[in-house]
């Protein structure tokens, strides 16, 4: 057996089993069960090395041959698939309590095997086609059949359609660049190029408008899903194309242009929270201010820029997952997210409240939560590179801690006689309770973390050894 | 020199599809437009690759365009006046068609210099195609002429990238790329537009 074919074709194949033949009942109990054994079997079965089982022999070899190229996983990739594949799995649980389509299950087990076969692609560079795929694959989730596609969709798909050539061409004139590292002409072409494709990718300023009009108007847990899945390979992808070419590493123009696209997307994202009436677009806001922070990260130099980066990236999965439920709880219920209907929720839904507002403390740095130590990395090292991108990203990250405080200041507004009641299903609140402690357990003993982020490092040959 | 001679033919019959695409505002000249330049960007794409690719390219695009074809078939047609001043008037949209030609015209011999070899006619092909994508994409919020839009400018980007990178893997998966977003389309065009079983019921009781 080889490690693509458990970690890219078996979740495919059980996506579109479970998508025509299973009832959505069990769909979710299936899904995340397999999601949690193949995060499991990342972790216990190394990749390309022999185990021995008793008497028994067993070795996943690392590659699979299609159409002439190759489908890699070499041991260092054990870890990475065991994160994805375990934050995966919480999704799909959170299913059966969030009450979205009952093809999210199926259809997000095929996004993410694609999503990770774009790690796994030889050369790399076709991954843009597997992140293509992949986003096209959301749009189910995002459009139910009953409802009409609005604006946000409509931008989304054209954007991700939009990265796919410009990531691939530029692709095409960095071997270029490599070959006459001193033609200046090509090089700004071809990172001018990769810039515009990663801008389109990663939703940067100005491109990311999509985001808050989705959040606005599809089911907020395929949103957040989306908002986790994507940017999260979309990084591993750009930090490949550092790994690979060492121009980009050492170019100190594109080390300014990332950290400036990095910041600028924390102080816009913040500042545009902090002013929201719609607790789905506050969602929208953090979501990309956190973006702009994992950008930024990823423009350090440091050593330390892997650790940063997936220090932010893991956290990101739970928070947004958290979040999501916690609005789809409410969402049945108010419809719309405005402000005005959402007011006094607390007392009828005290559950999902709490979580939505950890979720969205954690995503502001707020200490003893998830976010709090990659915030404090990122400041240490941003604090010793600029003081100027220090002090826009605390203004950023106030904007989001100004929008919980507004969210939180909506939800108690309840009336004074009003009383207090549970209206969360068990399953809920229990899929909340993990959630909210999971995101405590990540603040206050970030530790936990340290197997899988400590070797981690070893997927990139070059940047942060 | 018949074989570059029809590779320019093809470049012509892709200026007129273009002309077409963001002139006409009906739906089956737009589909109609689109099945043309994929014939166009079939032959363009077997002048670097093998003709089992080209005509991959081809049957794909086909597919595609019936695809849509059906489904904007099953829903109800609407009425709208082709405007006489604007981004949506006849007149516009030939200054714009003009416009691409033109640039199309003096791009085309530079990259030639910067990528010697691929030919002028296929840059002519690419450059044109992924320009009308472009500007038909900033003049139109429809679902459909958005996918048509973007399975354009695609079409245009194969035909350029056909010539650089001889891959089967990435031939394959730019048609699988090709065939999802016309399904998307597909899907976007009747979200939304037919009753749910539950508005059935509804009706009866």
């Amino acid at each position: 057996m080889s490690a693509p074919a458990i970690w890219i074709f078996v979740p495919f194949l059980v996506g579109g089993i479970i998508l025509f033949f299973i009832h959505e009942r069990f769909s979710a109990a299936i899904g995340g069960t397999i999601a949690v054994l193949l995060s499991l079997s990342a972790l216990i079965f190394p990749i390309d090395t022999a185990l021995l089982v008793g008497t028994v022999s067993l070795k996943i070899s690392a590659s699979v041959q299609i159409l002439g190229r190759s489908f890699i996983f070499s041991t260092a990739d054990g870890p990475l698939l065991a994160v994805i594949y375990g934050v995966a799995a919480l999704w799909f649980f959170g299913t059966q309590a969030s009450g979205t389509a009952n093809r999210f299950v199926a259809i997000g087990l095929m996004i993410v095997s694609l999503l990770t076969a774009s790690i796994a692609v030889e050369p790399f560079l076709f991954a843009a086609l597997l992140l293509e795929m992949a986003a096209m694959l959301v749009i189910p989730l995002l459009v139910p059949p009953y409802q009409k596609p609005k604006r946000g969709v409509i931008r989304f798909i054209i954007y991700q359609t939009l990265a796919m050539p410009f990531i691939l061409f530029s692709g095409w004139m960095l071997a270029g660049v490599e070959a006459s590292p001193g033609n200046i002409g090509l090089t700004t072409q071809a990172g001018t190029m990769l810039g515009l494709g990663f801008a389109f990718l990663l939703a940067i300023f100005p491109l990311y408008n999509w985001i808050p009009l989705l959040t606005e108007e599809a089911s907020p847990y395929a949103t957040g899903f989306l908002l986790w899945a994507l940017p999260m390979f979309t990084v591993i992808f750009a930090l490949d194309f550092f790994d690979r070419y060492a121009w980009l590493r050492t170019s100190p123009q594109l080390s300014s242009a990332v950290q400036f696209a990095g910041v600028f997307m924390v102080a816009s994202g913040g500042m545009l929270a902090a002013t929201q009436r719609h607790i789905g677009r506050m969602m929208g806001y953090t979501a990309i201010a956190e973006t702009g922070l994992i950008i930024l990260a990823m423009g350090i130099k440091s050593a330390e820029v892997v650790h940063v980066t997936f220090l932010l990236l893991i956290p990101r999965g739970l928070e947004l997952a958290v979040w999501a439920l916690g609005l789809s709880i409410i969402k049945r219920e108010a419809f719309n997210l405005q402000f005005s209907d959402v007011q006094g929720f607390v007392r009828k839904y005290p559950i999902a409240v709490i979580a939505i507002l950890a979720a969205h403390l954690s995503m502001t740095g707020f200490p003893l939560l998830a976010g709090f130590p990659s915030r404090l990395a990122l400041s240490q090292e941003l604090a010793s590179q600029s003081l100027f991108i220090s002090f826009w990203t605390y203004a950023g990250l106030l904007g989001l801690l100004i929008g919980a405080l507004r969210t939180m200041a909506v939800f108690v507004m309840a009336e004074e006689n009003s009383g207090w009641v549970v209206n969360e299903t068990w399953i809920q609140a229990g899929m909340l309770g993990l959630g909210v402690i999971g995101l405590f357990i990540l603040g206050v003993a970030p530790q936990v973390l340290q197997p899988f982020i400590s070797r981690l490092p070893a997927l990139f040959e070059h940047i942060g050894q | 020199m018949l074989i570059d001679a029809f590779s320019w033919l093809m470049v012509i019959l892709i200026l007129i599809s273009s002309g077409a695409m963001l002139i006409g505002k009906d739906w089956r000249i737009q589909l109609g437009a689109l099945a043309m330049q994929y014939l166009a960007a079939f032959w363009l794409i077997t002048r670097h690759q093998p003709f089992v690719v080209g005509s991959a390219k081809l049957v794909t695009g086909w597919m595609i365009v019936a695809a849509l074809g059906m489904t904007r078939l099953s829903l109800p047609e609407t009425d709208e006046d082709q405007p006489t001043f604007g981004p949506e008037s006849r007149w516009f949209s030939m200054v714009l068609l003009g416009i691409i030609a033109l640039i199309t015209a003096g791009a085309t011999p530079r990259i030639e210099a910067v990528i010697p070899g691929l030919g002028l006619s296929v840059i002519a092909g690419g450059l044109l195609l992924i320009s009308t994508g472009l500007i038909h994409l900033g003049l139109t919020s429809e679902i459909l002429r958005v996918i048509i839009s973007l399975l354009t400018l695609i079409a245009g980007f194969e035909i350029i990238y056909a010539a650089v990178e001889n891959s089967i893997l990435v031939a394959g998966l730019l048609a699988l790329t090709n065939l999802g977003l016309g399904l998307v389309g597909s899907y976007l065009l009747l979200a939304g537009s037919t009753p749910t079983v539950t508005d059935l019921e509804e009706d009866m009781e």
